[in-house]
């Protein structure tokens, strides 16, 4: 009976997600009021009937409903009700669901947060949204729907959920990322309402910016969760695999941090407008392209969900027709709008465009590194693989440049720049790094030019970034006056370029300096990896819920003979699917993980046993949170929220920023 | 210059420069790190090169898997059914290599036909099977089905 009510609700949300695209639309394109108004109310209702649609799913799995066919194949009566309620989203239908709950989500906040915006402009950005849903929602009743029954023969228990899945990891990985993912949606929507009206000012920037940081935040936090839980579940000790989900999802996070900076200076400065709304668009077809990837059966991976060509031909419409439509509206009304404003060869904006230039050169590489591999094999014209060494070494120079960039551009002024001033303010933290890194790289004992221009880099980024601050907050009401009285916006933008040089810092060392070692060993021996001792103690066996498992017991020592930690890595025999998971036992501590995992028994009382030194591997994900903190200070700040401000802006947004002199720091730009 | 026009043409430079060196890259960094993918049977007559980095793929062969009691080291057959190739691979193998199963492994041939892994892929769930290993078999089974020999195995796996 439920799972009939959950479809119900999915097809009444159809309805309603097609109402919400074509009748605002029409209202505002025809100036008719009370059509408009219909936007919020759909919205809400749009919402309303998708969480009913995935509560009732939610309901089948935690009452261990088999006759649903969704249910049979990603659940089981043995599961803790956590990974119950995860498997809504472990297979591909449950998590087309969520992929929809958090596209009406995102509508429903827009409908909800844009009381100041004029009603035209809600209205419109609010269809844009309703169509987005309308195509995920016709995907998901025509070929993917999570209701569907077996009957009558109802299994007498489930197929289980992939033990590689049963992981905190995966019950908040996915919701992350989807929120990032479809929250592009909302920036998207913004672009294409901006095209329609021809009204591509400040404003228009200012009212997206917030949603594309939200959006941006969530997707860093999500493909960081995504990276921490191969490293410790799957990856033996990998965190990026270049494998192509995982670059499905860093493109939209590379377009999507270029999107944000350019939307900054269109806001601030009125230019690059054409430009902004391109990576809008484009960020958000990275997105669907992300989703085609993952659910066409096109790759093979973990990520990919069971395939199936319909799926794939369905998906691959709705990008075309998206791309197509929007950069066709974009042709025709893009180069209507014009910048007045200028700037200067040296100048803030120029940095920021060599950002986007960056950014968008790596977008493009692991686009190519990604989709060509499936090109060829598509055309039939051979299998090949694109493996890591050719992600590491065009990716890592793009990163490094972006750093040097970075850390200049800091101290960069709106308009016009002084190369001169600027070349000398760079002095300081040009000495300071190089020595630091120096230092740094006498510590780790080894000279590699990778390193060094990568810690030098991230080093570059972070002095230059608290240089700034301690610039800016100079005040003669004493320090902790000046630094109460930066912008939230300023300290969000802090805290995002610190994550950045904290990622790049971590990324470089956890590769250079890791040690990584596959040894044979018996009970007794000991395997030294960096300045650790490693005693393999004993064997043991336990059960778990729905598994049981063989584990180690391993002491690891410090180079004088202490007990640095006891660490208990398992080989696990999954009950239903008779699966076998290796659990890495980690020691993890801010400096540096060590990693124990068993491999296979090589013979009776000898066991292949992998260990790992990782400095700084922490900072990766540690990094990812500062970034995404950073977003989320940014949009607290309270300039987003001031009807006065909006009506400010609205006027030549250059007006404001003129009447400083030229090399006077023009604020934040986070 | 007009000052709009110079704007521009920075611009214009930027993105020129910015495209081409990724390209350069790119074009330079895919020569150096692309692996094509050969079959056992292709390997056998002597299609793939010598000391290059490539990917192998197929069946390990039933009683064909040799480990070294000292070390890490194992040996094992990987088959088509109709050739087949000795590799060697030394470290930890994934939970779901067995005999019997598909396998995809990363490595370069030496000069006696040994094809020494640095990577070995397995499946990595029950019902999945790498698009390369089922390429591999199903070719092989066509060939063998032309051939006419009367009797087409019906390989495992299926």
């Amino acid at each position: 009976m439920y799972p009939e009510l959950g479809q119900m609700a999915l097809i009444l949300a159809l309805l309603l997600a097609t109402l919400l695209a074509v009748v605002p639309l029409i209202g505002s394109l025809t100036g008719r009021e009370h059509l408009q108004a219909f936007a919020r109310p759909l919205s809400a209702g749009l919402f309303v009937f998708v969480a009913l649609a995935f509560a009732v799913l939610a309901h089948a799995f935690m009452t261990d409903d088999f006759s649903v066919a969704y249910v049979a194949n990603n659940s089981n009566s043995l599961l803790p009700w956590y990974y119950k309620f995860s498997a809504v989203w472990g297979g591909h239908e449950g998590s087309l669901l969520l992929w929809v709950l958090m596209l009406a989500g995102w509508t429903l906040a827009v409908a909800v947060f844009s009381r100041q915006l004029p009603p035209a402009m809600v209205a419109q950005v609010l269809s844009v949204m309703g169509m987005v849903t309308v195509g995920f929602l016709l995907f998901t009743v025509l070929t993917s729907n999570p209701f569907a029954r077996i009957l009558p023969n109802v299994p007498v228990d489930g197929a289980d959920l992939n033990p590689l899945l049963q992981d905190f990891g995966l019950i908040i990985h996915p919701p992350m990322l989807y929120m990032g993912y479809v929250g592009f949606s909302v920036a998207f929507a913004f672009a294409i309402a901006a095209l329609i009206n021809g009204r591509l000012d400040a404003a228009w920037a200012r009212w997206s910016r917030p949603w594309t940081t939200v959006a941006w935040s969530f997707l860093t936090l999500g493909v960081a969760l995504g990276s921490w839980w191969a490293y410790y579940e799957l990856g033996w000790g990998g965190w990026w695999f270049w494998d192509p989900v995982e670059n499905a999802s860093l493109l939209p996070w590379l377009s999507g941090t270029a999107l944000m900076h350019s939307l900054a200076v269109t806001e601030k400065r009125g230019v690059f407008k054409s430009w902004t709304v391109l990576l809008a668009i484009v960020t958000f077809s990275l997105s669907l392209l992300g989703a085609f990837l993952v659910r066409s059966g096109v790759l093979t991976s973990v990520h990919a969900f069971a395939s199936d060509p319909e799926r794939g031909k369905f998906l691959l419409l709705l990008l075309a027709i998206t791309v197509v439509s929007s950069l066709t509206l974009y042709a025709f009304r893009a180069p209507v709008v014009h910048a007045r404003a200028r700037y200067e060869g040296l100048s803030r904006e120029v940095f920021l465009l060599m950002n986007n230039v960056l950014l968008v050169a790596a977008t493009l590489l692991v686009l190519v590194g990604t989709l060509y591999p499936l090109v060829l094999d598509y055309l039939d014209m051979g299998r090949l693989s694109i493996g890591e060494p050719f992600f590491s070494l065009t990716f890592s120079p793009l990163a490094i440049a972006a750093g040097f960039l970075l850390g200049a551009g800091i101290f960069s002024r709106w308009k016009k720049t002084d190369g001169g001033w600027l070349g000398r303010k760079l002095l300081w933290p040009l000495a300071v790094s190089m020595l630091f890194t120096a230092a740094v790289l006498v510590g780790y004992g080894e000279f590699k030019p990778w390193a060094f221009a990568g810690i030098f880099s991230a080093s570059w980024v972070a002095i230059a970034t608290f240089l700034d601050l301690w610039e800016k907050s100079a005040s003669r009401k004493g320090r902790l006056h000046g630094l109460r009285r930066q912008s939230r916006s300023y300290y969000g933008m802090v805290l995002g370029h610190l994550g950045m040089a904290i990622v790049m810092a971590g990324a470089t060392v956890a590769s250079n300096y890791g040690m990584e070692r596959d040894v044979r060993m018996t009970l007794g021996d000991t395997a030294a990896v960096g300045d650790y001792q490693v005693v393999f103690v004993e064997m043991g066996n336990r059960r778990g819920a729905n598994f049981t498992a063989e584990y180690g017991r391993f002491e690891i020592l410090d180079s004088d003979g202490q007990l640095v930690s006891v660490q208990f890595p398992e080989k696990r025999q999954y009950l239903v699917q008779r699966s076998v998971m290796t659990e890495a036992a980690i020691d993890a501590g801010l400096f540096r993980d060590i990693f124990i995992a068993i491999g296979e028994r090589v013979s009776d009382d000898a066991w292949a046993i992998r260990v790992q030194y990782k400095p700084l591997v922490r900072w990766l994900w540690l990094g990812a949170i500062f970034m995404a903190v950073g977003g989320f200070m940014a949009i607290s700040d309270r300039r987003y929220r001031l009807r006065e401000t909006v009506q400010k802006s609205v006027e030549p947004p250059a007006a404001r920023d003129s009447e400083q002199t030229p090399g006077k720091p023009a604020g934040a730009t986070s | 210059m007009h000052p709009i026009r110079k704007k521009r043409l920075t611009i214009v430079l930027f993105l020129v420069v910015g495209v081409s060196v990724a390209v350069a890259l790119t074009t330079y960094a895919l020569r150096q790190n692309i692996n094509l993918f050969y079959d056992p049977s292709q390997i056998a007559a002597g299609e793939a090169p010598v000391d290059v980095r490539i990917r192998a793929g197929g069946m390990v062969q039933e009683n064909s898997v040799i480990r070294d009691p000292e070390s890490l080291q194992i040996e094992f057959t990987v088959t088509d059914f109709t050739s087949s190739v000795l590799m060697e691979y030394t470290g930890i193998l994934p939970d779901l290599f067995a005999e019997g199963q598909g396998v995809v492994a990363m490595g370069r041939l030496d000069g006696n036909g040994r094809f020494v892994a640095d990577q070995v892929l397995a499946k990595h769930d029950e019902n999945y099977m790498s698009p390369e290993v089922n390429d591999v078999l199903e070719k092989a089974a066509r060939i063998r089905a032309s051939e006419g020999a009367g009797q087409v195995e019906k390989s495992a796996g299926y």
